[in-house]
């Protein structure tokens, strides 16, 4: 197992690579910011016909859920592009496995340092915009926020494990373009990206949250930090999650290698 | 000396799968390598040639450890490649041509630094074999341009420095002069040879390109469909596959009648019949005297055999 040392040395190479980018980086802020004000009309317009406070959400929350979920998007990159496919379908997934460093956990480093990155800047920008012009909900215990920071880095376990474990079956696939619309579709809807979960009809909610890990990648950070629900639940539902995603990319990755054919000689 | 690479019947099948009917597919298992037996002791360049799907690539993937093989034994640094892949990483270099281990958006200097890390290379060392590479391939005009903005030329220079900078014990070099212009690829066959020279890289080098391996290799092994057919010198290859040296004479006038000597035969005529060039089986003293005796001789020129003719002469025989 390579040092801390190294792990750190391609998170900060994930974080410079990505800050290269920064009129990408500017676009894309911009976009979340546009959806961040359409959703949170919409939500405010469903609130308000539920009669001001929807399942559970008043008007704070709702605008906190929508706005730190528009910041989150680009940080545990749910819907990013999918690299490590397209490498292997390049060949270029060849350099990734001549490193004395194990693919799955290189990979990770670089995309822990990118988060990083994408903290700082698609997070901040989209919360910042919505704290101003809505307000947002301000936590009554401390210890929310710690707790926050833990399901935030939870979140891009989890989805990390559970985007590489997909990107792994073009090993067999060689194109992945068919899980991955799968994977937007159904990211899209049992996240909690478009709408809290819990205003599905029983007995949905609890089952999408607890029973798949999609929902411990926005729904439970979002709850954990306007404090609906058992956070201490929230936080084992992830960690639960985050242990079966990534021993499954682990896994898949080490079947995927066996399949292996460079591609172009 | 001590053998860095071994390998004993080594193979790679890959199946592939054929339509038999409307729905129906049969499994067909193609050998990519059919039992590649290799011996490479410390310190060799070895030249590893052959056409187009021959083998080449797939036993390099299988003696790097990225390809699973599907029979025989391998052992390169003393590690099996596949289980003990990541140990063996630090013990290799490796230079795809048509693959870049660079980090695309970084600039080359950042790449380096990274790779310090990952090897976990002392700074000292690590300065030092940058400072070497940098002199060589005179990397400093590009050394903090992003990868993504080089040329081939700067890239393939950065790529070999990459592969170099953790002291691997076998550098494995698979096509690094592909797309090269003139220049570039003197440039690496320099740094190459002198890599070679110093005598403490084992270097593995597959190429298209002839002129690499005459520059660079003492030892040939040519693959075909997965099969070694040669392994030896490149002298011992001219003389197994019969290499023909040349004799071009340059006449004042035409003769009437070719001169006939055994054991060398007429291949061109040019200029109206004023330059004859045979190809001979033996040496050319006795059709340079036969020529002389013409009284039109002006001129004579020996060609040495042509290691791409023998090449392709033996690619063409499939």
């Amino acid at each position: 197992m390579p040092p801390l040392t190294v792990y750190w040395a391609l998170v900060r190479a994930g974080f410079r690579r990505y800050s290269t980018y920064r009129q990408a980086t500017v676009a894309g802020a911009t976009t979340n910011v546009m959806f961040g004000f359409l959703r949170t009309y919409g939500m405010f317009a469903a609130a308000a016909a539920a009669g001001g406070v929807l399942a559970g959400y008043d008007r704070p929350r709702l605008a906190t859920f929508v706005w730190v979920s528009q910041g989150m998007l680009a940080t545990i990159n749910i819907w990013g592009p999918p690299e490590y496919a397209e490498r292997v379908r390049t060949g270029d997934a060849v350099t990734d496995l001549l490193r004395p460093v194990h693919p799955v956990w290189q990979l990770l480093a670089v995309d822990l340092g990118r988060a990083g990155f994408a903290l700082l800047t698609r997070f901040v920008a989209p919360v910042v915009v919505g704290a101003l012009a809505f307000g947002l909900y301000a936590p009554a215990r401390w210890s929310t926020y710690p707790a926050f920071a833990l399901s935030l880095v939870l979140a891009l376990l989890v989805t990390f494990g559970c985007r590489h474990a997909l990107f792994c079956s073009v090993h067999w696939l060689l194109d992945v373009r068919g899980p991955m619309t799968a994977w937007v579709l159904f990211s899209t809807l049992l996240s909690g990206m478009v709408f809290p979960l819990w205003i599905l009809p029983e007995p949905l909610p609890a089952l999408v949250v607890y029973g798949m890990p999609f929902a411990s990648m926005v729904q439970a950070p979002m709850d954990v930090l306007v404090e609906r629900g058992d956070p201490l639940r929230l936080l084992l539902t992830q960690a639960a999650w985050a242990a079966v995603a990534l021993p499954a990319a682990v896994l898949i990755q080490r079947r995927g290698e066996r399949k292996m054919v460079i591609q172009g000689g | 000396m001590s053998a860095v690479i071994e390998t004993r019947g080594l193979r790679k099948e890959f199946v592939v799968r054929k339509r038999a009917g409307r729905f129906r597919r049969t499994r067909h298992a193609i050998a990519a390598v059919d039992g590649v037996d290799l011996r490479v002791e410390a310190g060799e360049m070895l030249g590893y040639i052959g056409p187009n799907g021959a083998g080449k690539s797939t036993t390099l993937k299988m003696l790097t450890g990225v390809l699973h093989p599907s029979g025989g034994d391998v052992r390169v640094c003393g590690f099996e490649p596949v289980p003990q892949r990541v140990r063996l990483a630090r013990g290799i270099g490796v230079v795809f041509g048509q693959r870049s281990q660079l980090w695309w958006d970084l600039p080359l200097r950042e790449s380096f630094d990274l790779l310090r890390h990952i090897y976990r290379v002392p700074p000292s060392e690590h300065a030092a074999r940058l400072a070497r590479c940098r002199s060589m391939l005179e990397l400093d005009p590009f050394l903090d341009t992003p990868v993504r903005q080089l040329s081939l030329g700067q890239r393939m220079r950065g790529e070999i420095t990459a592969a170099l900078l953790h002291g691997p014990a076998v550098l494995f070099l698979d096509e690094p002069t592909i797309g090269l212009d003139v220049v570039s690829k003197q440039s690496v066959r320099a740094f190459l040879a002198e890599v070679g020279a110093r005598g403490d890289t084992t270097v593995v080098l597959t190429t298209h390109d002839l002129a690499d391996i005459q520059r660079l290799c003492e030892r040939l092994v040519v693959i075909d469909h997965g099969r070694v057919v040669h392994d030896g010198t490149l002298a011992a290859l001219h003389a197994r596959y019969g290499s023909r040296r040349r004799v071009v004479a340059d006449l004042d006038a035409p003769l009437d009648r070719p001169v006939a000597v055994p054991g060398a035969d007429l291949e061109s005529t040019e200029g109206g019949g004023a330059r004859l060039t045979y190809a001979l089986d033996q040496p050319p003293g006795a059709l340079i005297a036969a020529l002389a005796q013409t009284g039109v001789l002006r001129d004579v020129k020996i060609e040495e055999p042509d290691i791409e003719e023998v090449v392709a002469r033996l690619y063409k025989d499939r």
